[in-house]
């Protein structure tokens, strides 16, 4: 029975409709439930109760209330809007960050998309979405979204260079961009045990958080000074796909983050499985939620001096110090 | 003094197609002035042209209905316009229509974060005119009131200045607190906002049972959250970087400017009138008045912290020093202020009040000017933007901390 199984899925038709629909589920799932735990989250530490209504146990369907309430409403595109770009700006935001998902090892046989580059190929989608934000900045013809872009652009110039560096840190140390690699040699321990893989932690965390645009690094939404940023005139659905991005990217900033520090799907006592790559995305979604409620956002200029400044030099010496102990040990 | 856009649609397109043909994008309408003006940068290496953005009068930074317009070069901002009178409402003719005890139900709604203070204003200047000597226990009381009034507004920028940096949880730590406070005031008052207890010649009504318990128990609970502040955003490293060195106010600036206040006080200049100046009995009791050393939205962020703990202070002293007696004097059927004038200067939670106050001996004042605090504290924008980045104008801008009721009155 589970060898005819096994067969049939094996077979390449078979099985690709198979990832396609699991993927998309994860992708529809997983980030929702990270909205919902930033809701509590940040409620929780603000001294409020956050959603409590939906879906009776603690508002845990509020999400799904926000999105049916997304749909119903009207999509208002602006008169001067270049219409097409406007359109199709979610779509360009959205659909990479769902390939994302096909390129993660969830388990020991489990990589939907292997490949040999793996970690670069999605270091290099991420950053597509970037695209889409500028298409809805300029598109939506107005001077908030304008800036926005074009602050969203400075920023994710500037932190593309120390979240490949610091990743490339741990291809290095594990010989290989391929990510079911990296995961397969940190069997006995996890990277983030060396020392100097804290370093590359916390840069990548923080240019990912930057990628994402959250706080501290918001200045694109920042929405005491630009109402929105690229997202002002958006409304509907298209939003939702905006805010879907966001909550996508915080899982799949966090799966890579865990990925390469923290052993992945690896585990222990409980044995190793996509459930060890949730928890850990779920702790390191926490993190970045905990950020949000605690930090100001940093200013534009600082903001680009503290990654030309302090990040990159810091991750190019990192590389040295990967490559010295590689070479030596 | 409206203003009309003349130029492009609003969006980016448009506005650079127009500006580069006409140049003056906006104009007053009655012709009296020009307003800001685009410039062609023709000379740069790489052509490029202004932008002038609206903030506000429907903008999340202006806390209502101020607009400032600001011309942009880039992110740094080269003239900036700040445009009242959104939220007029001609308190000062309204004052010349109603009795004076009425006054008092008008004025707590031009800062409305302040009530007490404002009203408090008005019984003694009124009382001033009269020549009403007011109980000892009133005064008290309504010192009291007072300080309690302070507390709760600087609290109220305690929390909404952070989120305008992009800090959001200060905001509900603050309003945790303010609830509290707004709980003894609703008890005493039977008020939330505006308050309107003081009356010429007294209080509305003596303190409730247990009112100065719950307010004594208040005080240490709100002084140790104080210190919660203090850690949670004066220590925080991007709060620092946003706010030190930014937007400096030299004292000789803000005192030509007329500003008051934190402001002021950030400033480096000791200046309080209950200080100074004392009304009530603030002469009897013992407090500072904080100053800061450089003028800068740090140093004024943490003058109101200062300020708190000030008032505070004050209210512990209060409480052992509320006499018995009565909390009103019995006023003639018909109030009338002898013909004359007056003039009382009080120190409100966002800097000083005025009430300059004609009478003909009639029911009603002939003529009732305000002095506040936020109008002159706001004036000094233009001096403090000029030259500055987009996110440091909100950062400025929120440390004007103004009321918009209370520029426009």
């Amino acid at each position: 029975m589970i060898d005819t199984l096994r067969d049939w899925l094996s077979h390449y038709w078979v099985l690709m409709p198979v990832k396609v629909v699991v993927i998309l589920l994860v992708f529809l799932t997983v980030p929702l439930v990270v909205g919902y735990l930033e809701h509590k989250v940040m409620a929780h530490m603000q001294a409020r109760l956050g959603p409590m209504e939906a879906g009776r146990f603690h508002g845990v369907l509020q999400l799904v209330a926000d999105g049916i309430k997304f749909v119903q409403k009207e999509s208002i595109v602006p008169k001067a809007a270049d219409k097409w770009v406007f359109a199709l700006a979610p779509a360009v935001a959205l659909v990479p960050t769902i390939l994302l998902f096909g390129f993660l090892p969830y388990g020991p046989d489990l990589v939907p998309i292997r490949s040999d580059v793996g970690l670069f190929v999605v270091l290099a989608l991420g950053s597509v979405s970037v695209i889409g934000v500028l298409m809805a900045a300029w598109s939506s013809a107005n001077k908030y979204s304008l800036m926005g872009g074009v602050r969203a652009a400075a920023q994710l110039i500037a932190y593309e260079l120390p979240l490949v560096l610091a990743a490339a840190a741990v291809a290095m140390q594990a010989g290989s961009a391929d990510l079911a690699v990296i995961v397969e040699r940190q069997d006995t321990v996890w990277n983030i045990v060396y020392p100097w893989h804290w370093f590359a932690f916390l840069i990548f965390g923080a240019a990912a958080i930057a990628e994402l645009t959250r706080p501290p690094f918001d200045m694109p939404v920042a929405d005491s000074e630009l109402v929105f940023g690229h997202l002002t005139e958006y409304t509907g659905l298209r939003f939702a796909f905006f805010l879907l991005t966001e909550y996508a990217g915080i899982v799949v900033q966090s799966a890579v983050a865990a990925t390469l520090w923290f052993g992945g799907y690896k585990g222990f006592i409980v044995p190793s499985g996509p459930w060890w790559l949730l928890l850990k995305v779920f702790a390191l979604s926490f993190v970045v939620i905990w950020l949000r409620a605690t930090f100001p956002r940093l200013r534009e200029d600082q903001l680009q001096s503290f990654a030309w400044l302090r990040l990159v030099p810091v991750s190019l010496l990192l590389i040295l110090v990967v490559g010295f102990v590689k070479v030596g040990f | 003094m409206a203003i009309e856009q003349r130029g492009g649609n609003g969006g980016p397109r448009g506005a650079g197609g127009d500006a580069a043909v006409g140049g003056a994008a906006f104009q007053a309408a009655d012709g009296t002035g020009v307003g800001i003006i685009l410039r062609d940068k023709a000379d740069r290496a790489l052509h490029t042209q202004d932008m002038t953005l609206n903030v506000g009068p429907q903008h999340p930074a202006t806390h209502g209905v101020l607009r400032v317009l600001v011309t942009l070069d880039g992110e740094m901002i080269e003239d900036t316009q700040p445009v009242i009178g959104y939220m007029h409402r001609a308190f000062e003719k309204l004052a010349e229509a109603r009795d004076y005890r009425q006054i008092i139900a008008l004025v707590n709604r031009h800062d409305w974060v302040s009530s007490i203070c404002n009203e408090l204003g008005v019984a003694l200047i009124v009382e001033k005119q009269m020549g009403l000597e007011v109980p000892e226990r009133a005064t008290w009381i309504r010192m009291l009131m007072a300080e309690w009034t302070r507390v709760l507004n600087h609290l109220m920028f305690v929390g909404s200045y952070p989120l305008e940096l992009g800090a959001i949880t200060p905001m509900f730590y603050a309003f945790r607190e303010r609830e509290e406070i707004q709980a003894l005031m609703e008890w005493i008052t039977g008020g939330r906002l505006h308050l309107t207890y003081c009356r010429v010649g007294g209080l509305k009504q003596d303190l409730p049972r247990g009112a100065i318990q719950m307010s004594r128990d208040l005080v240490p609970k709100i002084r140790g959250r104080l210190r919660e502040y203090e850690d949670l955003v004066l220590g925080n490293e991007i709060f620092m970087a946003r706010t030190r060195g930014v937007g400096l106010l030299p004292a000789d600036v803000a005192c030509s400017y007329g500003v008051s206040g934190a402001l002021l006080q950030a400033s480096g200049v000791p200046e309080d009138s209950r200080r100074t100046e004392p009304y009530c009995f603030y002469d009897q009791v013992d407090f500072d008045v904080p100053t800061g050393s450089n003028g800068d939205c740090y140093d004024r962020f943490h003058m109101l912290i200062a300020r708190m703990r000030e008032s505070l202070r004050i209210i512990e002293q209060v409480h052992d020093r509320i006499p018995p007696g009565p909390v009103n004097v019995k006023l003639p059927k018909i109030v009338r202020a002898p013909e004359g004038h007056a003039y009382v200067r009080c120190e409100n939670p966002l800097g000083q009040l005025s009430y300059y106050m004609v009478s003909h001996n009639e029911k009603t004042p002939w003529r009732f000017k305000m002095r506040t605090p936020s109008f002159n504290n706001v004036s000094s924008l233009p001096y403090l933007l000029k030259g500055t980045l987009v996110p440091d104008m909100i950062a400025v801008m929120g440390s004007m901390f103004f009321i918009v009721g209370d520029i426009d009155r």
